[in-house]
């Protein structure tokens, strides 16, 4: 038996009605915003406030692309015993304004597991859905049977 | 209300089910039935409200909300009952 060690690549994609994350923060209020985001992903999402005039704090566009981010990371992760807190998948954004995927927590084990150590991830929005796309690169090790054999 | 009536309601209310929740048996699949990701959100969100509790990480499984029984039993879990 030989190893060696190879490279793999995951993908996952998803896409989010814009409308329903609008929704669901005018329902559950901040609630659902801290219950799914990290302090600094809602940093990101911020706009100003106009008080009086009825509108709501976030760019409803920018929570559902990092929603679908953290869905398009858990199909990369692809639990078997229950997914990790949304809030342990981090949509980071860069000074250039590019995004990276940080994990912590139960993902960040679940990626370790995979032997993931690397991720890609693109957001976009656009006629009232939002998209994620999140590349992984994963290091496996691959076993072959010799052709003498190993028993 | 009883327990099973509320979920119902919550789920109907917040699920964005295909079907009504009417035609569902307690053990049927929800997602089956049209329940997105997103929506079981809101069913969570909805069942703390309801409930005046908070799900934990450890519960936060696609098969805790996959049907009226297995949320069922995240409740009683939860009630301690």
């Amino acid at each position: 038996m030989t190893a060696r060690s190879a490279e793999r690549l995951r993908v996952g994609v998803d896409l989010v009605a814009v409308a329903d994350v609008a929704a669901s923060v005018l329902h559950f209020g901040d609630r659902y915003v801290r219950r799914l985001f990290t302090p600094h992903e809602i940093d990101c999402c911020r706009r100003p406030a106009r008080t009086g005039d009825g509108s709501v704090p976030y760019s409803m566009e920018s929570l559902a692309a990092r929603f679908a981010a953290k869905e398009a990371v858990i199909k990369v992760l692809r639990p078997t015993d229950g997914q990790p807190d949304w809030r342990s998948i981090e949509v980071h954004r860069l000074a250039g304004g590019w995004c990276e995927i940080r994990l912590s927590g139960r993902a960040a084990v679940l990626a370790g597991d995979a032997g993931i150590d690397d991720f890609s991830v693109s957001l976009t929005h656009e006629a009232g859905a939002a998209a994620a796309v999140v590349v992984a690169r994963c290091r496996v090790i691959e076993r072959t049977s010799t052709e003498e054999g190993d028993g | 209300m009883t327990v099973n009536e509320t979920i119902r309601q919550v789920v109907a209310d917040h699920g964005r089910l295909a079907v009504p929740i009417e035609s569902l048996a307690d053990g049927d699949d929800l997602f089956a039935a049209g329940m997105t990701s997103h929506a079981s959100i809101n069913v969570m969100l909805a069942l703390e409200d309801a409930f005046d509790f908070e799900f934990p990480e450890k519960m936060l499984k696609k098969s805790t909300f996959e049907s009226v029984a297995s949320i069922s039993a995240g409740v009683a879990e939860l009630a301690g009952t």
